[in-house]
């Protein structure tokens, strides 16, 4: 896959990002407004909008705007296009396009980002009518060559046909002639049974160069005169440099230099072996500031205690006070702990710092935000920024943040040639910006079997607030809620609050499944303990409930029956289901595990049906639910960053552990057939595994846990639910 | 240091202290990049190379203990029988997601395959529970490693 950046750069950030942001929320999408208005320097090349390039050999080159970390959405994205192009898919190929929040803005967000699950959702109607209309064109661009009635013309697999003439022309050969055509306003597109790309498992275009190392990453990044940067940050939250004796670390072998930072130091080496070795060598002194008091323990009081408190109020129907104080009540609170990312790929920035400019090299999730930042950071304008975008190792939310950027243009500014700032594993565990601590509080009455009250606080921190401020509004984090506004469930009186607990010292963020990790296990854990109160099988219990949703009650009766619900199990192995509506994609999912008598836990199955709408890729889309769900149950076996003394306590995968391939369970993942339009899909996994785990668990032993991760003291046999 | 190494079927010298590992190496003094680094303390895998047709992580293995060996890296692993095979199963059954650990994942397989040519689930766990996959590839690794065994492949 050529991966370089060809198009040229233009004039970027545009004051429109938190009016587009807030409309998503708002609106379905922005989608027929945001068709591009302006094209890239194209010579020779039909060129009729930011995404298409087709030149006179018949090359057709793509622009990504949603950048690729492993779920697929080059081949998904290219597919959109391509269908309603009518290219040649054997000779498709895809570019990262470069920042540009103009052209390439998402239109949910208004900014150029990759996440939330929304790429072919916030995609789907203006790749179809960009790839639409350029077809358009290269058939009126025909037909005028032909002398003919462009309605007589059909185009197909990268050529125009005339069928009463017999005549052909390859896209190539109508290039220039195209590039000269008016461009067609709202030309329609396909009929969804016309598709021949769209739901087919099309080959993913970015893994045979990942069978044999050629894909490059950012951490590949190799520049004539580069040297390699490790870095230190100060290990207490907020702390700076204070003293630092380099003498020894600049007798290491291989050490060019040592960098001072404000709340860093670096090392700066011919290789990363140098650098290492000379980081090691240096003696530091930290400044460790006010946060260098603050454990786990703090953090915990601190959000329980704020929790407690009213909240403000985002969804309320019914009359919930009255309805509270009817039929049977249950009360409970779940408790989700700190996470940091750990993508495979350490974090890393390459930068070169030039008197006239600032170059970078990295695999970010969000582009404009990386050239924006790294211009006050490097003192230059923001069109004097280069960004070079590559394929990212995994970016689960942490590529979300430019840090690693801005400090890797703090340290190249003190050289003149290109610097690549590696971070080390305990480095990368260590000052992650972490999915937040969370306490989700559920009260409920049931009468008659059913839930009649339905009340829910959700206690947290406003990730939002700090990520893009315009975007908080009245106090309500509209991710910390997500999934908790739009339960599924048909509850007559239903209340959901949001309290803002921004833990003391640790920086939070995005983490893949966002919002609806902690909503979904909450609703979910409730749901089941409910169900146990009324007396009802789980599963029975929540169709009662869905009767006005069609969508998720047909995927949880496909996945009782598939998943062998209510047949006979041995002892202390149980089933448990988990239905979710986020990133509007409607998924049950059943996890079956046996705990010994320990306490530790096998998992034996998951099955999960998955309507997403139309699939573009339905191979991606249950790749995407099988890894979700295994980075969703790696987190509730796991997952858990502790601080202590201001300091993270984990350093690496010995002590902040994955899910290994002796650990994984068979999972049967089915994708319905739906027409509706496409849901996301690249996070809903992780919602589901941690859920269905835990109430596999409570049917398996009685214990109704309510902490992730799971403590498998409670859990051995003997011991009393 | 003066040091030389067979890499890939050819000799390449270099400086470099002898406690240096291969890893860094490869990768910052030889530009061969798809040896990727993880974690540093052999935990996740994604350094993984051959050494006489053996898996062992690069990341932890200084080059003074790879003099005379044949060291061998995803760049070449399709040049080996079981590497070729495991590079084409690892297509037909779309394993990979962000890929990054894959060239490990790749290389834990071929050595597997060339010491057991018919691996059982067991064979797979211990061969390849060394490799970790954060996209949580795992389901089609295994699936890869049977296709890639079975000679059924397309």
């Amino acid at each position: 896959m050529n991966a370089q950046n060809s198009v040229s750069r233009r004039a970027l950030l545009t004051g429109g990002i938190a009016t587009g942001f807030l409309l998503a929320f708002h609106l379905p999408l922005r989608a027929a407004a945001n068709e591009p208005a302006q094209k890239d320097a194209t010579d020779g090349k039909f060129a009729p909008n930011a995404f298409i390039r087709i030149e006179e050999t018949g090359r057709t080159v793509l622009m990504m705007p949603q950048v690729e970390m492993g779920q697929g959405t080059y081949t998904s994205i290219s597919a959109v296009l391509a269908e309603e192009l009518d290219a040649d898919w054997s000779k498709v190929e895809v570019q990262h396009a470069p920042p540009n929040d103009k052209l390439y803005a998402n239109p949910t967000f208004g900014l150029q980002v990759t996440g939330n699950s929304n790429s072919i959702r916030a995609w789907w109607v203006p790749l179809r009518k960009a790839g639409a209309t350029a077809r358009a064109m290269l058939v009126q661009a025909a037909a005028g060559q032909w002398d003919v009635d462009a309605a007589s013309c059909t185009a197909s697999k990268g050529e125009v046909a005339h069928a009463a003439s017999g005549r052909k022309l390859g896209y190539g050969e109508l290039a220039l002639a195209a590039q000269g055509q008016t461009q067609p306003k709202d030309v329609a597109v396909k009929d969804p049974k016309d598709f021949v790309l769209i739901g087919q498992p099309l080959k993913r275009l970015d893994t045979p160069d990942k069978v044999n190392g050629k894909a490059l990453y950012g951490i590949d990044a190799i520049l004539p005169g580069m040297k390699i940067a490790a870095i230190a940050n100060c290990p207490v939250f907020g702390g700076k440099v204070g003293k630092v004796d380099d003498s020894a670390a600049m007798k290491v072998a291989g050490v060019r230099k040592v960098v001072v930072l404000d709340d860093a130091v670096a090392v700066i080496g011919d290789h990363m072996w140098a650098a290492k070795k000379g980081l090691e060598a240096l003696e530091i002194e930290w400044n460790e500031g006010t946060n260098a008091g603050i454990s786990t323990k703090d953090i915990w009081q601190n959000l329980r205690d704020a929790s407690a408190k009213d909240g403000v109020v985002a969804k309320s129907t019914g009359d919930i006070a009255k309805a509270l104080a009817t039929g049977d009540k249950f009360e409970a609170a779940y408790e989700l702990p700190f996470l940091a990312h750990a993508s495979m790929e350490p974090i890393n920035a390459t930068v070169h710092v030039r008197p006239d400019a600032c170059e970078i090299w990295t695999g970010t999730q969000i582009m404009t935000r990386v050239q924006s930042e790294a211009a006050k950071a490097a003192g230059v304008p923001v069109d004097k920024v280069i960004v070079n975008q590559h394929l990212l190792g995994g970016g689960f939310g942490r590529k979300l943040e430019p840090d690693m950027v801005i400090a890797a243009v703090k340290i190249a500014k003190q050289v003149d040639y290109p610097v690549k700032v590696i971070w080390t594993r305990e480095e990368d565990i260590q000052h992650d910006v972490y999915r937040p601590v969370y306490r989700d509080q559920i009260t409920a009455s049931l009468v008659d079997g059913k839930v009649a009250a339905w009340k829910y606080k959700v206690a947290g921190s406003a990730i939002l607030a700090r990520w893009l401020p315009p975007a908080f509004q009245k106090g309500i984090d509209i991710d910390a809620i997500d999934a908790a506004v739009d339960a599924p469930y048909d509850f007559a009186n239903f209340h959901v609050e949001y309290v803002r607990v921004e833990p003391p010292a640790v920086p939070t963020g995005f983490w893949r499944g966002v919002g609806p990790n902690n909503n979904v296990f909450a609703v979910e854990c409730a749901m089941d303990e409910l169900a146990r109160k009324a007396g009802k099988d789980p599963i029975e219990f929540r169709k009662s409930m869905l009767t006005k949703n069609p969508r998720m009650l047909a995927v949880l009766n496909l996945v009782a029956e598939k998943s062998g619900w209510g047949q006979p199990l041995p002892a202390r192995v149980g089933r448990g289901v988990c239905v979710q509506p986020s990133f509007a994609s409607f998924i049950a999912t059943v996890v079956e595990a046996e705990i010994d008598d320990i306490g530790e836990i096998v998992l034996r199955r998951v099955t999960s049906v998955v309507d997403t709408g139309i699939a573009v890729n339905p191979d991606t889309v249950k790749a995407q639910i099988e890894g979700g769900l295994i980075f969703g149950l790696t987190a509730a076996l796991y997952g858990e960053i502790t601080i202590e003394k201001g300091r993270v306590q984990q350093s690496n995968f010995h002590d902040y552990r994955m899910m290994r391939i002796n650990e994984t369970p068979k999972i049967d993942v089915t994708v319905v057939k739906s027409g509706e339009a496409p849901g996301g899909i690249g996070e809903a996994g992780v919602n589901a595994g941690p859920p269905a785990l835990r109430n596999a668990i409570y049917a398996a032993t009685g214990v109704a846990l309510r902490r992730l991760p799971i403590d498998r003291k409670l859990l051995a046999a003997g011991r009393k639910a | 240091m003066a040091t030389t190494l067979t890499i890939n079927g050819e000799t390449k010298s270099f400086d470099a202290p002898p406690e240096m590992p291969l890893l860094w190496v490869l990768r910052d003094i030889l530009g061969m990049t798809g040896t990727k680094f993880g974690c540093g303390i052999a935990q996740c895998g994604a350094c993984t190379v051959h050494v006489d047709g053996k898996a062992v992580r690069s990341c932890v293995l200084p080059i003074s203990a790879v003099a005379n060996r044949a060291i061998t890296t995803i760049e070449h692993v399709g040049s080996t029988p079981s590497g070729a095979k495991v590079q084409k199963a690892w297509l037909d059954a779309e394993v990979i997601q962000c890929g990054y650990c894959q060239s490990g994942q790749i290389m834990s397989a071929a050595a597997l395959l060339a010491a057991t040519p018919s691996p059982d689930d067991a064979d797979i766990d211990a061969a390849m529970a060394g490799n970790i996959c954060r996209c949580g590839t795992y389901v089609r690794i295994r699936e890869a490693i049977k296709l890639a065994a079975s000679g059924r492949q397309s």
